[in-house]
């Protein structure tokens, strides 16, 4: 590696980055996450351990917050009304369902701080984990507003899948060992493995060839998959996909720290955008009859 | 008022005594090193075993991926600033009392920065692949990324490691040239090669002293740098608590109070073990005393601007985050560290208090701990209480984090307390220069004849303080 080489590579890297960010997208992945449908089954968090390879990490390390769960179902209890200064410790009804993985931020606050460059933004819009290049400091974790970062705290693999358990891994992705950190992947390999194939037979990815473990599993079809680099640039050559036409209906931008929407009717946001992640998940507000 | 130093003192009594200190310390000496041992060999065992096993035992968790290692980190990160503060800016503006203690303190700096430089090491879920934070010639091009802080802090310890440790060695060249001249057997060899032929002729006088301001004016802006850089691990964050405007500042006016404190325990224990009872005099610690006051004040201030900034602010989650360290589950710690940090140096402001040793001893040891739970409480209720409400959590350290947080004073210890019986603690030389001084210039107003020196070339060489010991 010579001094011009170097000097070379790093044009080049500029070029690509000129406005602090990456700007040569081939795909943009994202998602739309309708709430009135979610009915908080935990289907999609399940779907996510079969497919990659999540470690189980039993009741004990769970509780002290050591699990993996790279999709999980947060839950938010309506205040109990229970009127005269009346208090109940339990919430006995009310519960609002927040379906919460990796919001793949385009503008994401792991990537800038990680001291090896473990994660960054590929040309696909994903934010990827490499988890050979991992060495543990786990600043992106506490970086990351969302708190979507999962470390392996322990070897999970020597016993979270006793025999014959180890047979049902998923051979696409690896398993992790201690000390790297891990989070969702938007089920990198099934993108990988849809790219692969449109290529070979010469054509794009289509709406839906690509499909999240959990968006296939969710039964009332809460979660929406697909490509939004449409809507982020309408040049691009990519096809129309559901997703794309869900964030345009409800008037959500990309690249935005806030909304400018001509109907506030409309139940379209992203979680904590004001932080200017600018996030790839939309969430659909739920309406309630009050 | 009492002088800072006998001045009717022997120079051959200087030698006899800095040399007889590396000779025969009091029993307690040897207590101190194995509680040391003791200390060391307990987080060694709880390293061999988070080593082995992973992060899981120490109790870390999700949200807490950051506790008592990186807490502690910046702890003896912090304390190694004093050390500068005495050897560099106090050189530099003349203050002559820091001679006889500046010694420990630069051992100090250079000793506290080895122990910090373990911390980021233990704490990372990979430690063997460590080496990938530094930009080093690798076949696949890979380099670190160097817009994260953890980068910056690498190249900034590093950095200033190697600064600190050059100064001290630099700065003991005349001194190990007089314990060459007195040793005998391993110790003549080891002295021998260490005083690189040091004669104390002219020339090398004139270089030394060269070498040495400049030494010093590298050292002042490097320090400063250091902890703005240790900050910025914070402040470059997003999130709430962390990311504050006035974290250098703060950060730095944090580790000269909690190093100004470290030397004050040291200079006590030193005085004990090794009977500097005439050099490491009691004006001198009030002197010591009155700079941590000043500090500490500084500190406090830079206290309430952080929290009034924030409660004025516009930040509903930063200002729920300061309720929360008011209120909240680390409360208790919370007005600790403002009871030790921001009351307790009032005990400095009274004459009768710091004129007392054992008073004072107690005092900057409890000091010292306002400060590391200073540290822990920035960053242990940011990440219990940030954005996402999901992931409030309040967790306890375990064993094994105590266990390596209480070694790292064991270590720290222990190179400490092996360099002042290697190396004179106290600077012979520089004793003698003082002496020198206040011996002959007590009389007249210093600062005039320091000027006529230096500006009126005729002055008779009989009133120039050029007459160096050795």
């Amino acid at each position: 590696m010579s001094l011009s080489n170097i000097l070379e590579d790093w044009s080049k890297y500029r070029k690509t980055r000129e406005d602090g960010g990456f700007h040569d997208y081939e795909h943009m992945w994202g998602m739309a996450i309708d709430l009135n449908k979610c009915i908080g089954c935990n289907a999609c968090s399940v779907a996510c351990y079969a497919e990659n390879n999540l470690a189980v990490v039993g009741r004990e390390k769970f509780s002290k917050g050591q699990g993996m769960h790279w999709m999980r179902i947060e839950r938010y209890w309506d205040e109990p009304d229970l009127g005269e200064g009346r208090v109940s410790e339990f919430n006995q009804h009310g519960a609002n369902f927040l379906p919460m993985n990796c919001q793949q931020c385009n503008a994401a606050t792991c990537e800038p701080v990680c001291p090896v460059a473990a994660t960054y933004h590929t040309p696909d819009g994903l934010n990827a984990q490499v988890y050979n290049r991992c060495i543990g400091s786990r600043y992106c974790s506490n970086n990351c507003p969302y708190r979507l970062r999962f470390f392996n705290f322990y070897s999970y693999y020597e016993d979270s899948w006793p025999a014959p358990l180890e047979m049902q891994l998923n051979p696409d992705l690896s398993v992790r060992d201690k000390g790297v950190m891990e989070k969702c992947t938007f089920c990198v390999q099934r993108i990988r493995t849809a790219k692969d194939k449109a290529k070979m037979e010469n054509r794009q990815v289509q709406d839906g060839e690509a499909m999240t473990a959990c968006a296939q599993t969710c039964p009332t079809s809460a979660i929406v998959f697909g490509d939004l680099l449409k809507h982020f640039n309408p040049d691009a050559d990519v096809v129309e996909t559901q997703v794309t036409n869900m964030w345009r209906t409800h008037q959500v931008e990309l690249g935005r720290s806030s909304q400018n929407k001509q109907n506030p009717e409309l139940r379209g946001y992203r979680v904590f955008e004001g932080l200017n992640t600018d996030p790839c998940i939309m969430f659909l507000e739920r309406v309630r009859e009050v | 008022m009492t002088k800072d130093i006998n001045e009717d003192i022997k120079w051959a009594k200087i030698n006899e005594d800095v040399l007889r200190s590396m000779e025969n310390p009091r029993k307690g000496y040897w207590m101190a090193i194995a509680g040391c041992l003791l200390l060391l060999s307990f987080a060694i065992g709880a390293e061999i075993y988070q080593y082995n096993v992973g992060m899981g035992p120490s109790n870390l968790n999700w949200p807490h991926m950051w506790d008592l290692y990186i807490a502690t980190f910046i702890f003896w990160i912090g304390m190694s600033h004093s050390g500068t503060l005495l050897s560099a800016i106090l050189h530099i503006i003349h203050a002559d009392w820091r001679k006889p203690i500046y010694r420990f303190a630069e051992a100090m700096t250079t000793f506290t920065l080895m122990t910090a430089g373990l911390f980021p090491i233990i704490h990372i879920g990979r430690l063997w692949n460590m080496y990938w934070v530094l930009p080093y010639f690798s076949d696949r091009g890979i380099w670190p990324n160097f817009r994260s802080p953890l980068v910056w802090d690498a190249f900034a310890i590093a950095t200033y490691l190697t600064s600190s440790a050059l100064f001290l060695f630099m700065g003991s060249i005349p001194d190990l040239a007089i314990c060459r001249d007195t040793a005998t057997g391993w110790r003549k060899k080891l002295y021998t090669v260490l005083s690189l032929g040091w004669r104390g002729d002219d020339r090398q006088w004139r270089h030394f002293r060269k070498a040495y301001l400049i030494m010093a004016c590298f050292l002042i802006p490097l320090a400063v740098s250091v902890h703005s850089i240790v900050s910025s691990d914070f402040a470059v964050s997003i999130m709430p608590g962390w990311h504050v405007t006035t974290f250098p500042p703060y950060f730095v006016a944090g580790a000269l109070y909690s190093g100004c404190a470290a030397i004050i325990t040291l200079f006590i224990m030193l005085r004990y073990f090794f009977r500097f009872e005439d050099y490491m005099t009691i004006p001198i610690l009030e002197k010591t005393a009155k700079l941590t006051f000043a500090i500490a004040m500084v500190w406090t201030y830079l206290n309430i601007i952080e929290f009034s900034s924030i409660w004025y602010g516009h930040d509903p989650i930063s200002k729920e985050l300061l309720l929360a360290k008011f209120y909240g589950p680390y409360a208790p710690y919370f007005w600790a560290m403002i009871f030790l940090g921001s009351v307790l140096p009032f005990t400095l402001a009274v004459e009768k208090l710091r004129r007392n040793i054992p008073v004072m001893m107690v005092v900057s040891l409890f000091l010292n701990l306002g400060m590391w739970l200073e540290r822990w409480m920035i960053v242990t209720p940011t990440l219990s209480m940030a954005y996402s409400p999901a992931a409030h959590d309040v967790m306890w350290p375990s064993w094994v984090q105590w266990f390596i947080v209480f070694g790292s004073f064991g270590w720290f210890g222990l190179l400490f307390l092996i360099f002042v019986k290697i190396i004179p603690s106290v600077s012979m030389y520089e004793v003698k220069e003082m002496i020198f001084h206040r011996r002959h210039m007590a009389k007249k107003d210093i600062a005039e004849v320091m000027h006529r020196r230096t500006t009126d070339k005729k002055t008779p060489a009989t009133e120039s303080p050029g007459l160096e010991g050795a």
